[in-house]
């Protein structure tokens, strides 16, 4: 019997990432974290963590956070650390030594994945190790100091791309790591964000179903990195989904399903706005930075959607065929 | 009933891995250490062992997969050379650091640049600090020896640590040898079940791994570490009695030849031995008093026991195949002098770096460094502390 995902049943289960951590206050890396554990709530999990923020705040010296068997072991390796885990386990059941249903699941930020742990990742991947890996995406190496990442957002102000008189912020544009992960024909991938958190945990819920390697990757402000309020944590989550900076999709066995929709697209400038790392887009004279940037993020939308219909018209088409 | 067998260093070390039958392998290939994991593929594919093998895409992923494999709770071997070991150093810190039992064999090979595929002992040297114990073999039969006896002393409560083996790239990897197999029913019954400590998979006993730990108690976490390696030469003599029972093979923290008498000696690494054993053969026929010491437990160095071995001496050459950049001495040479610091009387010390990236050791170079050893030892004297042999001018 699974756990219906609703607050009333949810209310019930233990929450197995303690408070006692030392994540900053306003931080969206542990609600995610609880969001996926409960979601994962029927199952015995193991979790592996790079180095970063949620590592270095949730294990110190003889305290811990974690009441599920949790792994640090280095920056970029965590898929391929998680990998000999699940493969131990795969071993001892075959040699009837274990015989639980345990699932294993890596929490990493935007840098251990999308930079330094992007080759362990992707090689985890394509071997198809049973695994659902998990990017908390903040857009930066908030960990060391908030220095860009390769999903730093265009123009945004970091401590590595300063947004200076002559070069404006980052000058690239962010890797679309999901849609990388897309790519290696993975029998799940999924963008989420905690502001929708049926639709995150009907997500972990599907991944953790899902025989083989999965990929998340959640949205996660950081209001240090950002500097925003430290109370807009779950309001920029929102606003990411509604300019569809962030969009909510799917791509189960190679269709892909936009999950939420905004009934109103809004303009990236209400995302930008309350976060000081883009206050300088806001200067007189720079109106087409931000131009620009809402005419990446359409073009990302109509790609998006015109993918979806593009899989799912094939998807109904096979059947048909059938 | 032993088997005795011609074949390579990778074929016998392959052999032992299959009559030990690891619960997980995870691998990459590089010269020349590719040829033992494709034989242990092959008794993957054609289910002769239940091992669980991991076909990663680097050897750093390779060893973090054994790492997490290994914190899980079971049995793990990964195997690597040169550029491999140098790509998992960061990793090979995390291993001794978790305690984990992880057992490696390390065909070696030099490093790069230039790149070379050949033998010296670049890699695992630049590796002999990472807190792994390693066991440095001569021949074949030592590897295939030291291999069997590595889960044994990586897995003991005593000490938990991980062991990496070494023998030498091609000369011993690639060469035909005879040797003695044990039977699989022996090696099963010697390296016993895999005992865990502190699973992962235990998930009703849930477990962190690789804490943060800072200024606070860092510093008395490696002061611990420090004294769980005094308990290793220990467990190392332990387990090679039993292997004697088993084998009728003795071995020890090093080798001694025609030491205890002689009045020169050098020091040396694997397969090189072999050669200087057969030269001091002849010089002791013609009355020289030469012998040799061949460390086998370099990690943790057995500093008291080198020492007195070799403080008699008048002279000893230490003979490195591996060189350091910006002039130093060659790293055995370090820890053999470290080892006879302590002795008022002791020998004069010269190191000779040889055989780099595959060059061939061969009877003259050792006869040329007896010879050496006799006018150092005749005169007191020692006119260039460091040099380079078989060089080609």
């Amino acid at each position: 019997m699974t756990t219906p995902l609703n607050l009333k049943e949810l209310s019930k289960q233990e929450v197995r990432f303690t408070a006692g951590h030392r994540l900053c206050a306003g931080c969206g890396a542990p609600i995610v974290v609880k969001m996926v554990l409960l979601a994962a709530c029927d199952y015995p999990v193991v979790v592996a963590t790079s180095t970063g923020c949620l590592e270095v705040s949730s294990c110190i010296s003889t305290y811990t956070a974690w009441k599920v068997p949790w792994i640090h072991s280095a920056f970029e390796n965590a898929a391929a650390t998680l990998s000999g885990i699940e493969s131990m386990y795969k071993a001892l059941k075959k040699r009837g030594k274990i015989d639980k249903d345990i699932k294993f699941i890596a929490l990493c930020g935007d840098g251990g994945t999308y930079d330094i742990g992007f080759q362990s990742l992707s090689g985890a991947m394509e071997r198809g190790h049973d695994m659902l890996y998990i990017c908390y995406d903040n857009g930066a190496y908030m960990n060391t100091g908030i220095q860009r990442s390769s999903a730093t957002p265009t123009f945004a102000d970091t401590t590595t791309c300063p947004a200076g008189s002559v070069i404006p912020g980052k000058p690239q544009e962010r890797k679309d790591l999901t849609r990388i992960m897309a790519a290696h024909n993975l029998p799940y991938v999924a963008q989420a964000s905690p502001s929708h958190w049926p639709d995150l945990m009907k997500k972990v819920r599907k991944a953790l179903e899902t025989p083989g390697p999965k990929f998340m990757n959640i949205f996660a402000p950081c209001n240090r990195g950002w500097r925003s309020r430290l109370d807009d944590a779950i309001l920029l989550s929102r606003l990411a989904v509604d300019t569809c900076y962030w969009p909510l999709y799917e791509v189960e066995n190679g269709v892909t399903r936009v999950t939420v929709k905004p009934k109103e697209k809004k303009p990236i400038v209400e995302f930008l706005k309350p976060q000081g790392r883009f206050r300088h887009l806001f200067e007189p004279g720079r109106e087409k930075m931000i131009e620009q940037i809402q005419q990446m993020i359409d073009r990302n939308w109509e790609r998006l959607l015109k993918e979806e219909e593009m899989t799912i018209f094939k998807e109904k088409e096979e059947r048909e065929d059938k | 009933m032993t088997k005795v067998v011609a074949i390579t260093g990778n074929e016998a070390v392959a052999y032992a891995l299959r009559q030990i039958d690891p619960d997980v392998c995870a691998a990459y290939p590089i010269t020349p250490q590719t040829d033992l994991m494709q034989r242990f593929s092959s008794f993957v594919s054609d289910g002769l062992v239940k091992t669980e093998l991991v076909l990663v895409e680097s050897e750093h992923s390779a060893l973090s997969a054994c790492v997490g494999a290994s914190a899980a709770g079971g049995r793990v071997v990964t195997a690597t050379s040169a550029q491999g070991l140098a790509l998992m150093w960061e990793i090979l810190f995390i291993a001794s650091g978790f305690r984990l039992p992880i057992v490696m064999p390390v065909v070696n090979r030099a490093l790069s640049a230039p790149i070379n595929i050949h033998c010296d002992h670049s890699d695992a040297m630049g590796a002999r600090d990472s807190g792994w114990i390693q066991l440095w073999s001569e021949n074949a039969q030592e590897a295939y020896d030291n291999t069997i006896q590595a889960f044994r002393i990586a897995e003991h409560m005593d000490i938990r640590l991980p062991v990496m083996i070494t023998y030498d790239g091609f000369i011993i990897s690639h060469s035909i040898e005879r040797i003695e197999y044990l039977d699989d029913e022996v090696v099963k019954n010697f390296v016993g079940e895999y005992k865990h400590l502190y699973p992962l998979l235990d998930v009703e006993k849930p477990k962190s791994y690789g804490p943060l730990i800072l200024t606070d108690l860092y510093h008395e976490v490696r002061k611990a570490y420090s004294e769980v390696y005094k308990n290793v030469p220990k467990v190392v003599m332990e387990v090679a009695e039993e292997f004697e029972k088993i084998s009728g093979r003795k071995y020890g923290l090093f080798e001694s030849y025609r030491l205890d008498d002689a009045e020169i000696g050098i020091v040396i690494l694997n397969s090189a031995a072999g050669t200087t054993k057969d030269v001091i053969d002849e010089y002791r026929e013609k009355g020289v008093k030469v012998g040799l010491l061949k460390p086998r437990l370099f990690r943790p160095f057995p500093y008291e026991e080198v020492g007195s071995a070799l403080k008699h001496l008048k002279a000893v050459c230490v003979l490195d195949r591996a060189d350091a950049f910006g002039g130093s001495f060659g790293p055995l040479y370090f820890d053999i002098a470290a080892s006879l610091y302590k002795f008022s009387d002791k020998p004069l010390l010269i190191n000779l770096i040889y055989g780099l990236g595959g060059r061939d050791y061969m009877p003259e170079h050792a006869a040329g460094v007896i010879e050496e050893l006799k006018t150092v030892a005749m005169t007191g004297k020692v006119e260039k502390p460091k040099e380079y042999i078989g060089v080609r001018e």
